[in-house]
């Protein structure tokens, strides 16, 4: 048995990590709500911002947390673009056919960066990041703190957005009653569009705080959109609170998961908690059940 | 200030209406009635630019908007409230109020919720309350306070009446008549024949997507094939 405060060190570095898993999961559990599309393509577009985040260090020796917001502003034009242009001209309104559109999108994108990129490992090497704080029980370093901090400051700021401004509420409308939406004036596929590129901007703000710690390969995508389906199925479909909850839940389970059972089997526990809920929980520990 | 001109619509390939005009003109209340599956919701959908119709056109005010989107539709003041009320039921009662004001009156949005508030006192009472946790009366005065915040010219009102009890049926036609006698143009869908006409001054009658009857609310009322098919008389 392991002593309490190498425990709690892996508790703490978990919940470092969960509220980056949380951010990507908003962005896909944002598109879910609205749009009632699962979106394939969620994790290449992670991996694409990561690589622009890359790219513009490596070559414009911008440092991410700068480029952040730049990053995340084009993530949103391209996943406004991307809904405006490509999945609503092909879905006909049908879930099932979007499904396969985004899951080409995402084929298509992963052989474009294969081809472009390589499979070479890139990483962002920061000339602080070795300078953190000592938390006595654990060593908490720069790209860490700034993940946890940024993650849970944007995700508040899109709670905000959400609840107070007039764009907010037309995303909230269109979730739940598009007919309705439209008899108020909402231009209902400028709403779609706009709550894809929100959706696309949280993975380029994830995709900036992960660059430090993560390599990036055209494959990185897989492992974050994975972990974002699981914690979006735990918080419960949807949901705002349930994506930043379930995040945090999956960090640690992660982290302290990997203590007992080694690094590689330590994911076991993820794969764990999502067949539990699924079981216990089918709709989520925040999710509605269906009318 | 309405006119629609031998629309022909329907959905994908059912046509449902087969040339259908009427008019509505200002300050006037105009009774749609009919049955269900006559096409008065494929008319008002229409309308507020929901569908596109086939062949046909609509003009608002001299202009064409014949298959504008809705979005315009809401612009120019054509507000629908549309059977089964559609409101938001995920957000609060205020949040919907706020919500209609979205594309139009929203500089005066906060004049327009104290003028809702006191044509609905029960509103205020929820304001803070989930619209999807309101009773179906309730339910009805919001989605009809949600349409009056964007301060309609013509308030279409599809089936207001229906599922309430009696007693709030009479108070639904006591207040369109207020809202009328503000000068509001209304149409009103309705299979309330009886109390639909004593409200209107003018009626169409639409049966299998064609126009059948129409004229003064007083005429029809006497008409002896409407007493028969519809009052059963």
């Amino acid at each position: 048995m392991y002593d309490f405060s190498i425990i709690l060190a892996s508790v703490i570095n978990g919940t470092m990590t969960g509220a980056v898993y949380a951010l990507v999961a908003l962005g896909l559990t944002l598109i879910y709500g609205v749009l009632h599309i699962i979106n394939f393509a969620h994790g290449s577009m992670l991996m694409v911002a990561m690589y622009a985040a890359f790219f513009l260090f490596a070559a414009g020796g911008i440092d991410p947390y700068v480029a952040l917001p730049l990053v995340a502003a084009l993530a949103f034009a391209f996943g406004y673009a991307l809904q405006r242009s490509v999945i609503s001209k092909t879905s006909h309104g049908r879930d099932e056919i979007i499904l396969l559109v985004t899951l080409g999108i995402s084929i298509v994108i992963e052989n474009a960066a294969l081809f472009f990129f390589t499979s070479n490992e890139r990483l962002v090497t920061l000339p602080y990041d070795i300078e953190g704080i000592d938390l006595g029980v654990t060593f908490l370093v720069v790209p860490q703190l700034a993940a946890f901090g940024a993650s849970l400051v944007i995700t508040f700021l899109l709670w905000l957005f959400m609840a107070r401004t007039d764009t907010g509420k037309a995303i909230r409308a269109v979730a739940k009653e598009r007919l309705g939406a439209r008899l108020v004036g909402i231009n209902v596929d400028h709403i779609f569009a706009i709550s894809f590129g929100i959706g696309t901007a949280c993975v380029g703000a994830a995709a900036c705080l992960l660059v430090p710690t993560f390599p990036v390969t055209p494959q990185i995508g897989y492992v974050f959109v994975l972990i974002a389906f699981t914690v979006v199925v735990l918080g419960g479909m949807g949901s705002f609170v349930g994506a930043l909850i379930g995040g945090l839940i999956i960090g640690i389970a992660e982290s302290v998961g990997g203590l007992f059972f080694g690094e590689t089997l330590g994911k076991i526990s993820i794969s764990l908690i999502f067949i539990l809920v699924l079981l216990f929980r089918p709709t989520g520990l925040f999710g509605q059940r269906l009318r | 200030m309405l006119e629609v001109r031998d629309l022909e619509a329907g959905y994908g390939a059912v046509q449902v209406l087969f040339g259908v005009s009427l008019d509505v003109a200002d300050n006037e209340i105009v009774a749609l009635l009919g049955s269900n599956g006559a096409g008065k919701s494929t008319l008002n959908n229409n309308v507020s630019g929901l569908y596109a119709p086939f062949a046909g056109g609509i003009r608002f005010d001299g202009a064409d908007i014949t298959g504008a989107p809705s979005d315009r539709i809401v612009a120019e003041g054509i507000i629908q409230v549309p059977e089964g009320r559609k409101i938001f039921p995920n957000m609060t009662v205020r949040e919907n109020l706020e919500m209609g004001g979205y594309r139009r009156g929203r500089p005066r949005r906060s004049q327009n919720i104290d003028r809702v508030i006191r044509v609905f006192p029960r509103l205020e009472e929820r304001f803070s309350q989930l619209a999807g946790t309101l009773s179906g009366g309730e339910q009805q005065m919001l989605a009809i306070g949600r349409g009056m915040m964007a301060e309609p010219r013509l308030l279409i009102l599809d089936e207001p009446s229906l599922g309430l009890s009696p007693l709030l049926v009479e108070e639904m036609f006591g207040l369109i008549r207020r809202l009328h006698e503000e000068g509001l143009a209304i149409l009103l869908v309705e299979q309330n024949v009886v109390q639909s006409l004593a409200l209107a001054d003018r009626a169409y009658v639409i049966e299998n997507g064609r126009i059948t009857l129409s004229g003064p609310a007083a005429e029809l009322i006497e008409n002896p094939e409407l007493k028969k098919s519809y009052l059963g008389l």
